[in-house]
């Protein structure tokens, strides 16, 4: 009986011979919802298209991809066939062209419950409307003969969201499913994807640089950086006590809504570029904390006594976590600013 | 120092912009009120902060500030003087004074030109600067924003998105305007850099007292940067006031339903007010109130009747007829 | 529906009717048909006698007025050499061309269709490579070098292939490759460039991800988006079925309406060429009404533009 779902390991991606990602390692629980959270060019989306071999050719991806178990990574074109859509359904970040534009949307999905479910012709359709419907579609049964760009960019991701859900999946990756959308739809949609992973009990990857959403939808989450995961952990533990300092970073970059108008703390310079990465730590050029060991041995992920994993050889916040903490032990450590 | 007896930068008076659309193969062409009466001012050195979604006008009405979408209907007034027409010498020369910063950098910048080359573009086409001088002006613009004088040779191409938005904002600044309109002028960067941006805004826009005009649908970041915000929704305001009120006590159930849309880093989705339905299509303008098919207290007059923008507390006002009835109560 | 094609009806005779005034013109301020047909040495009574007999001595605009005039009653008028219909004359010569130009655009279809869409699909291998050159090679060289080039080998060099004439089918070989050579290439660089644009697309990337097999995504949702481009030069080619043979049928002799073009123009035998220009134009006008119409079914989002 193996207990994870999903598990990568050492998942590694090049880009014409550039690596962009460099060894991703993580476990997937049956039902529960972990966030990928980062800037663009930081690998959260790369991960998941690497591991569905949705990389355009010039790619080469080595590591491994278990699903219950079984590799899928550099199998046979059925064994990945078998798993996309069935058991991995993927959702993007533009619904509108996401969609093929001269297809109808219930043939769209209908495709799907053929593929996957062996239903066809009225079965099928009836099925394409329940899932329309459970999406929240209105008048499903008139719109179901319509095309993509008859439907709003919001209901264009309600209908991936169903053509996703055709398969019946363990595990949707949705990757930045509300970036494209406006605020109100943004609200509508996280809050779909919560009710459906209650209602069908799969398993959701929410990849978003969206800190907030991503907080809406899981319970854990990685923070990405340059191809790797330099932090992992609850999403509890991560907002309350941040321990690595691009995490930390990214959560004082973002502005407020409430509280006192404050100036924002950047994060200075830029996201480096793959064919150039710093020695060390890839975050150190940009790092307030870096010290002379991190500009020449690049950090392990490991993990720490409170649950989490890290990747920092001096990491800011409070160790172990604040209300356990012995104020002797704190004071030696970085203090919380 | 009483504002009200100060002239606004730059005003607008009951600003319409129409367009034709045409609906279907066989449809006829209906007349769209992108922009439908807008009134508002800026102070110089204000920042006036515009949210809402796609289709709710906000991207036109900065355009119609800026003279460059003339409107049909009303008028907007630049110190106090109407503005001239577009493309007229009178215009060109106003320009100077009001500079566009848009969302997409690499299509605002010209890929076979160096970026010191565009910065120093308006310093020659005004005739601002004059030669010898200009390199020295462009240099002082690069540090300004934050670019290093090694940049100075880079074709945009070569810059990350977050330095090629320093170098159209360098170059809006270059003729000294005292108005900057920025439509989405983050959006596309990621945090850590949108948060250097905005930064860098908000000092020039200090040390050099330029009022702004801040187009977004980021309610987060508008929060931030501006003093003052007006929401709108197809093409109308329903709700103005300072920035700091606005968000903390909404009082349009759209704004509610806005700041409650915004997913607070760290908490669980609870209590948030999720709006049914999808913004209406402009041509498609329900009755009375617009919002009124999605909003949670719509009641009969809200079908029949349009709300007028009406002052509600002191800087404030409101296009809301629950909203307008309740604070009478309150008076009363 | 009926405005729809109402406007595009009417906007196909006003193409027609602009390429035969052109042609009109053009022809009578180009030279003297009667000077032409009678030689130079003949008494200028009998030049007279001529264009009086051809009505080439009224005004040009009441030549033009009667010409108009006649085509709407369906006289296309008569050869001045032959003394025949000329639209006889060019309706018997149609079978010709078409036994050259519908099996060159078959081959065209047949070959550059698949071999684009096939390279596209193994980008960088070998196979792609050689399409690529294939195509360059097969649309950069003019008709009338790659009709020589092919008579020196097949006729000439290895003597396998006749080199001009109508006998047998073995005949039709040659000119009926070297007009699909080059219009292999162009599609087959089209259907390519088409393609690789296609399976670029997010929505190919959605139909992978959803568990499609490779063959379904290519063939179902591929293809069908990547064919209105495709589809544009087919129509363009189809539109020159009639006229496209001029330099191939003049080098391989082959009597098809290219060679009558060729011999009435030099003749100035105007009926005959007017006959053949309008024909022309009908053939591309209506083989453009065609492939919009095709537009339309292919791509729903043109369906709604299309009235604008």
């Amino acid at each position: 009986m193996v207990k994870n779902l999903v598990e990568l390991r050492g998942l590694k991606v090049a880009f014409d011979g550039v690596q962009v990602l460099h060894g991703i390692d993580l476990d997937i629980a049956r039902g529960e919802a972990i966030g990928l959270v980062g800037e663009s060019g930081c690998g959260k989306s790369v991960t998941w298209l690497a591991a569905l071999g949705l990389l355009p050719g010039k790619a080469t991806v080595s590591g491994s991809v278990r699903v219950d178990g079984q590799e899928i990574l550099a199998q046979p074109r059925h064994v990945l066939e078998g798993v996309r859509g069935k058991r991995i359904a993927m959702i993007f970040q533009d619904p509108s062209s996401s969609l093929n534009p001269v297809l109808r949307v219930g043939r769209q999905i209908t495709e799907a419950l053929a593929i996957h479910r062996g239903l066809h012709g009225e079965a099928a359709k009836a099925e394409a409307l329940r899932l329309l419907d459970m999406v929240g579609i209105p008048d499903a049964r008139r719109r179901i003969e319509l095309f993509p760009h008859e439907f709003s960019g919001g209901q264009c991701q309600r209908v991936m969201i169903a053509m996703a859900l055709a398969g019946e999946p363990d595990l949707l990756v949705a990757d930045e499913p509300t970036t494209a959308l406006d605020a109100t739809i943004q609200a509508q949609i996280l809050d779909l994807l919560i009710a459906l992973r209650a209602e069908t009990g799969m398993a959701t990857i929410f990849i978003s640089h969206d800190l907030g959403a991503v907080s809406q939808v899981c319970e854990r989450a990685c923070v990405m950086y340059a191809g790797r995961i330099v932090e992992q952990g609850t999403i509890q533990a991560l907002f309350d006590n941040p321990r690595h300092p691009y995490t930390r970073g990214l959560f004082d970059a973002i502005p407020r809504l409430d509280g006192p108008r404050e100036r924002l703390i950047p994060i200075p310079g830029t996201v480096p570029n793959p064919r150039d990465l710093p020695e060390g730590c890839a975050f150190s050029p940009r790092c307030s904390h870096a010290a002379i060991d991190c500009r020449t041995r690049m950090p392990a992920l490991h993990s720490t006594d409170d649950g989490r994993l890290l990747s920092c050889h001096h990491p800011v916040g409070s160790h172990p976590p604040i209300g356990v903490t012995h104020p002797a032990e704190a004071r030696v450590l970085e203090p919380l600013s | 120092m009483n504002e009200h007896f100060k002239t606004p930068l730059i005003e607008a008076k009951g600003l319409v912009r129409t367009y034709e659309v045409r609906q279907g193969m066989f449809g006829r062409a209906t007349p769209v009120r992108a922009v439908d009466g807008i009134d508002l001012k800026v102070m110089p050195g204000e920042t006036l902060g515009i949210v809402g979604e796609s289709g709710s006008g906000k991207s036109t009405l900065g355009r119609m500030l800026l003279g460059i979408d003339p409107p049909q209907e009303g008028q907007a007034l630049f110190e106090g003087k109407p503005m001239p027409k577009l493309a007229t010498p009178e215009w060109r020369a106003l320009r100077a004074k009001m500079q566009f910063v848009y969302q997409d950098p690499l299509a605002a910048l010209d890929r076979r030109l160096t970026i010191a080359e565009q910065i120093g573009e308006p310093l020659a086409i005004h005739n601002l600067v004059p030669k010898p001088h200009r390199e020295t002006r462009v240099a002082e613009l690069m540090s300004a924003v934050g670019l290093r004088p090694d940049q100075a040779g880079r074709y945009p191409h070569e810059l990350s998105g977050g330095q090629r938005q320093r170098a159209v904002i360098a170059r809006a600044l270059a003729s000294r305007p005292k108005l900057l309109v920025c439509d989405e002028p983050v959006s596309a960067l990621d945090v850590s850099i949108q948060a250097q941006v905005v930064n860098m805004l908000r000092d020039l826009q200090e040390k050099n007292h330029i009022a702004m005009v801040f187009i977004s649908h980021d309610l987060k970041v508008v929060r931030n940067i501006a003093d003052r915000v007006a929401v709108m929704y197809l093409g109308r305001i329903v709700e103005e006031a300072s920035s700091d009120v606005i968000f903390k006590t909404p009082l349009h159930p759209y704004t509610k339903a806005l700041v409650s849309s915004v997913p607070v880093p760290g908490k669980l989705l609870q209590g948030r007010v999720i709006l049914q339905g999808e913004p209406p299509n402009p041509a498609n303008r329900p009755s009375g109130c617009a919002f009124h098919p999605r909003c949670p207290l719509a009641a009969d007059i809200c079908r029949t009747s349009v709300p007028q923008l009406l002052s509600v507390a002191d800087g404030r006002t409101a296009a809301c007829h629950m909203v307008t009835r309740a604070e009478a109560s309150v008076a009363a | 529906m009926f405005r729809f094609a109402s406007i595009r009806l009417l906007r196909a005779l006003i193409t027609i009717l602009a390429v035969i005034t052109f042609a009109f013109v053009v022809l009578r301020l180009s030279g003297d048909p009667a000077q032409v047909m009678l030689g130079p040495d003949v008494p200028q009574e009998s030049v007279d006698a001529f264009r009086k007999a051809w009505g080439l001595d009224q005004p040009l605009w009441i030549q033009y007025l009667s010409y108009i005039r006649a085509i709407f009653t369906g006289d296309f008028g008569v050869s001045m050499r032959d003394k025949a219909s000329a639209m006889q004359l060019v309706i018997e010569r149609i079978p010709a061309t078409l036994q050259l130009t519908i099996p060159a655009l078959f081959l065209k279809v047949v070959i550059g269709i698949p071999a684009g869409v096939y390279a596209a699909l193994h980008r960088q291998s070998a196979i792609d490579r050689g399409v690529i050159l294939a195509a360059i090679f097969g649309f950069t060289i003019p008709s009338f070098v790659m009709g020589l080039l092919l008579v020196l080998i097949f006729s000439i060099t290895l003597g396998l292939l006749p080199s001009g004439g109508q006998d047998t089918w073995q005949h039709g070989i040659l000119p009926t490759l070297t007009m699909s050579i080059g219009g292999i290439g162009i599609l087959a660089r089209f259907s390519r460039s088409a393609m690789i644009e296609v399976m670029g697309q997010p929505y190919i990337r959605t139909a992978s991800a959803k568990g499609m097999k490779w063959q379904d995504v290519v063939w179902k949702h591929a293809l069908p988006n990547a064919a209105v481009p495709i589809v544009t030069i087919v129509g363009f080619m189809v539109g020159t079925l009639i006229a496209g043979a001029v330099v191939v049928e003049s080098i391989f002799s082959w009597p098809g309406i290219g060679r009558l073009l060729v011999v009435s123009v030099s003749n100035r035998d105007l009926a005959v060429v007017q006959c053949i220009l309008l024909l022309v134009a009908a053939t591309m006008v209506v083989s453009n009404l065609i492939v919009d119409l095709l537009y339309g079914f292919l791509d729903p989002r043109l369906r709604a533009q299309s009235a604008h």
